[in-house]
């Protein structure tokens, strides 16, 4: 009985409880499950099956306000996100500060699989350099792992999911094992133009990696390699990749994926995590709190049922908090669990996010084709001033990457609005030969950048404001510092001057990097709050995201990160994730938990 | 029976006050109003469904408000060889859920829609002393051609040239995203393939990638 009621769960035993089920607790439960320990799963939103619910193929025109955002669906009708955004009704949140540059955004869903069900698919590998950023630059912290740590459980993600990329290797941008990835589909008129041009202001373009399969996954070699001497896990894999399709090259990722295409938590982990018997989900229950056994280890959690309002307990050999980032602190803070060092909550971070977009007459009039291709960036551009970032040439540390889009793309409210800055404003048959000339003429280049964590932002509770369940919030603090604030200049100047390099021109000037950088939180990177490290004083957990304080409770999503690299955390999240899982295996194994 | 004497017919059968002559907006609301209460599709809505204008919440536009919508939208997109005008496609009923909707960005837009198509009226009757529904093209678009362009407008037509930037991107939002729009204006996607091809080397040749 794999979903059952909160009522079902208090009369079950369980070895693990992972409290969440996006990257980080679809990870936990996927790697545990398969390798036979007994999973209670807890999510604080509603069961999700986007077998059903996915709104495959729907045009603008089926959806109110033509499938435009609005404060209940931020971004947009038709986007996987259910009772979510940058607010839940009933769960506020506060900043400390009434300055917006100092406010802090908190992108929240309450669905089972999370954030994975919308997510961008981006999947890039933090490299070499990204795990010690502290000994290269003295800024930030270092972490307590190499890439060489990491990079088997890289492989092993991208395997599972189903990632394609291509084969470059570039100075902190690594490639995958040979037969990992999948192969990248074809570029788009825009991203070779985007290509020829860059390298003409020395930007190079490469294949994005992303978790969309361009081909079926072999269900023959793969399980093989992902669970080796499980023949029980590698039937149940090989079964399950064979219910997957390959991309059919249509309809917007960000509604999820009925045909289990893309990754999701509910597509790819958790369908064989089921199958195994050893996973039971109870949606609708919030956790409030990790509870404390009289010998200090955790005993369990208490959680709320949403539809009731009833309190239960559930009780396990070991708790896994893989709520997203700040959701796990916040239920730190509430248990008062983990926190000798008082770091819970510090040193909280997002992607700084700038960007700007052009038109390039180039693209203008394109011979009718097919572009949906798979849906967001084909190509991309890595960081590629190491050298001269080292060398002091740049006025601020560390790097960024472009995603850029371009082309003829599912028609919205914002097609063909907005061109007086081209046409000068027109009406009737001139209008009409204006919308067809400049449709898929535009291009967009958005900064993903690296921010420094630092003293200033942090997430605490709120000493007086309560959500609906009577759970203490979080109160935000957030500061960027001159790093990031410079990076968003000079990611608007360099996308300027390839718009340039294009022949096209910018629709708007680029702006002071205070102007240009996105407020915290708005990229919806947010990682940190229970960082990993080698010293109980001064970090959370290990690099398994064990907590020092209790051996028995462990963080799987992005809170235990030691830096934000501009990779984009979700594939590191799920290779961490995996990595701790095999940890906690072992040490149930051996009996030590 | 010409166009215009048939849309004279209707402003009579449209009016709530028999003696309406189209003296701008006086013989009838402009529109009802929002309900203060009133409220959105939720943040967990049936997403696989037809949604219709008027569904999620009531529509609030007045006939006569419809009719100037529906000749503005037609002024701005008008039947050409490609494709018929934005009215045949739905962009007024369109228009009228944008502006009806209970969130702050429709809001806006409606505190700029309403005095525009008043504004547009009260034009029209000042110009020519007819209804703008009513008017001919050379007529319309001499109105229009003084608002159209919010960077060449004189400063007593700035506000109703911000108005027609407005009224137009929701017009070409509303005309864009129905199929015969997509199709009019070069959107060939949303089809499931079996491969992606890429794009062809007539495309490549055009941006001079080959």
């Amino acid at each position: 009985m794999p979903f059952i009621t909160s009522a079902d769960a208090d009369k079950n035993t369980y070895d693990v409880i992972v409290v969440g089920s996006g990257a980080g607790g679809g990870q936990t439960a996927y790697t545990l499950t398969m390798d036979g320990a007994r999973v209670l799963m807890l999510e604080a939103g509603r069961r999700y099956d986007p077998a059903v619910e996915t709104p495959m193929m729907q045009i603008n025109s089926e959806a109110p306000l033509r499938g435009s955002g609005t404060p209940e669906k931020p971004f947009g009708f038709y986007d996987a996100t259910i009772d979510g955004g940058w607010n839940v009704p009933g769960e506020p949140y506060t900043s400390a500060s009434d300055d917006p540059a100092r406010q802090f955004q908190w992108w929240r869903t309450r669905m089972l699989g999370g954030r994975t069900n919308h997510w961008g698919r981006i999947s890039l590998r933090n490299g070499t350099y990204d795990f010690k950023p502290h000994a290269r630059d003295g800024l930030g912290f270092d972490w307590p792992m190499d890439y060489a740590d990491l990079a088997p459980y890289y492989d092993k993600v991208e395997m599972l999911i189903g990632v394609y990329g291509g084969d470059d290797d570039m100075e902190n941008t690594p490639r995958s094992s040979k037969g990992v990835l999948l192969p990248p589909p074809k570029p788009r008129v825009s991203d070779l133009l985007v290509k020829q041009r860059a390298a003409k202001v020395g930007v190079p373009v490469i294949p994005m990696h992303r978790a969309v399969m361009t081909t079926r996954l072999d269900h023959l070699r793969l399980p093989k390699l992902l669970h080796p001497g499980n023949e029980k896990a590698q039937a149940i894999l090989a079964a399950d990749m064979q219910k997957r399709s390959a991309c059919i090259w249509a309809t917007p990722c960000g509604r999820g994926c009925s045909i289990r295409a893309n990754y999701q938590s509910t597509t790819v982990h958790l369908p064989p995590a089921l199958d195994t018997g050893n996973l039971d989900i109870v949606t609708d229950a919030m956790v409030r709190e990790v509870t404390r056994r009289k010998d200090g280890r955790a005993e369990g959690v208490v959680y709320i049922d949403r539809k009731t309002g009833a309190e239960h307990r559930a009780k396990a050999r070991i708790v896994v908090l893989a709520a997203s980032a700040l959701e796990s602190v916040r239920i730190l803070l509430n248990s008062g669990v983990a926190n000798s060092s008082g770091k819970v909550g510090k040193y909280i971070m997002d992607t700084v996010g700038a960007g700007i977009g052009g038109q390039i007459p180039l693209l203008e009039n394109m011979p009718l084709h097919n572009e949906d291709g798979a849906d967001f960036g084909h190509m991309y551009t890595p960081w590629w001033l190491y050298q001269e970032q080292l060398a002091g040439k740049l006025g601020f540390a560390r790097g960024y990457h472009f995603e850029f889009g371009g082309g003829r793309r599912m028609p919205d409210m914002g097609t063909a609005s907005g061109l007086e800055w081209l046409n000068g404003g027109t009406y009737g048959r001139k209008f009409k030969e204006d919308a067809r000339r400049y449709f898929g003429s535009f291009v967009y280049f958005s900064g993903r950048g690296e921010m420094i964590p630092n003293e200033d932002s942090y997430a605490e509770l709120d000493p007086k404001v309560k959500d609906k369940f009577g759970i203490p919030v979080l109160r935000f603090h957030w500061k960027w510092s001159p790093h990031e604030i410079g990076q968003a200049a000079h990611m608007q100047k360099a996308a300027a001057e390839i718009i340039e390099a294009m022949g096209g021109k910018t629709s708007s000037r680029p702006q002071a990097g205070e102007k240009a950088i996105k407020q915290g939180g708005v990229i919806i990177h947010e990682v940190g709050g229970a960082m990993m490290g080698t010293d109980p004083k001064k970090s959370v957990t290990n690099s398994f995201g064990q907590c020092w304080d209790m051996k028995n409770l462990f963080i799987t999503d992005g809170a235990t990160l030691c830096s934000n690299a501009d990779k984009n955390p979700t594939l590191t999240i799920m290779a961490l994730a995996w990595r701790a899982s095999d940890h906690m295996l072992g040490l149930m194994k051996r009996k030590e938990l | 029976m010409d166009r215009r004497t048939t849309i004279k017919w209707m402003f009579a059968a449209a009016a709530t006050v028999p003696a309406l002559r189209v003296h701008g907006y006086t013989a009838e609301p402009l529109a009802r109003d929002v309900a203060a209460n009133q409220a959105g599709y939720g943040t967990d809505p049936v997403l696989a469904r037809d949604w219709k204008p008027g569904g999620p919440w009531p529509l609030t536009l007045g006939a006569h408000a419809r009719l100037t919508t529906a000749a503005l939208c037609d002024l701005i997109i008008p039947a050409d060889d490609v494709s018929p005008a934005a009215s045949a496609v739905g962009v007024v009923d369109f228009i009228d859920e944008w502006i009806s909707a209970p969130y702050p960005q429709q809001r806006g837009d409606r505190e700029i829609v309403l005095p525009g198509l008043e504004w547009m009226e009260a034009e029209a009757q000042k110009r020519f002393h007819e209804a703008f529904a009513a008017l001919d093209e050379k007529q319309k678009s001499a109105i229009a051609d003084d608002v159209c362009s919010p960077a060449r407008a004189r400063p007593e037509f700035a506000k109703a040239a911000k108005f027609f930037s407005k009224f137009r991107d929701l017009t070409a939002g509303g005309f864009y995203t129905t199929p015969i729009g997509m199709k009019d204006i070069g959107y060939t996607g949303n089809v499931p393939l079996a491969k992606f091809d890429g794009p062809p080397l007539e495309a490549l040749k055009k941006a001079g990638l080959a």
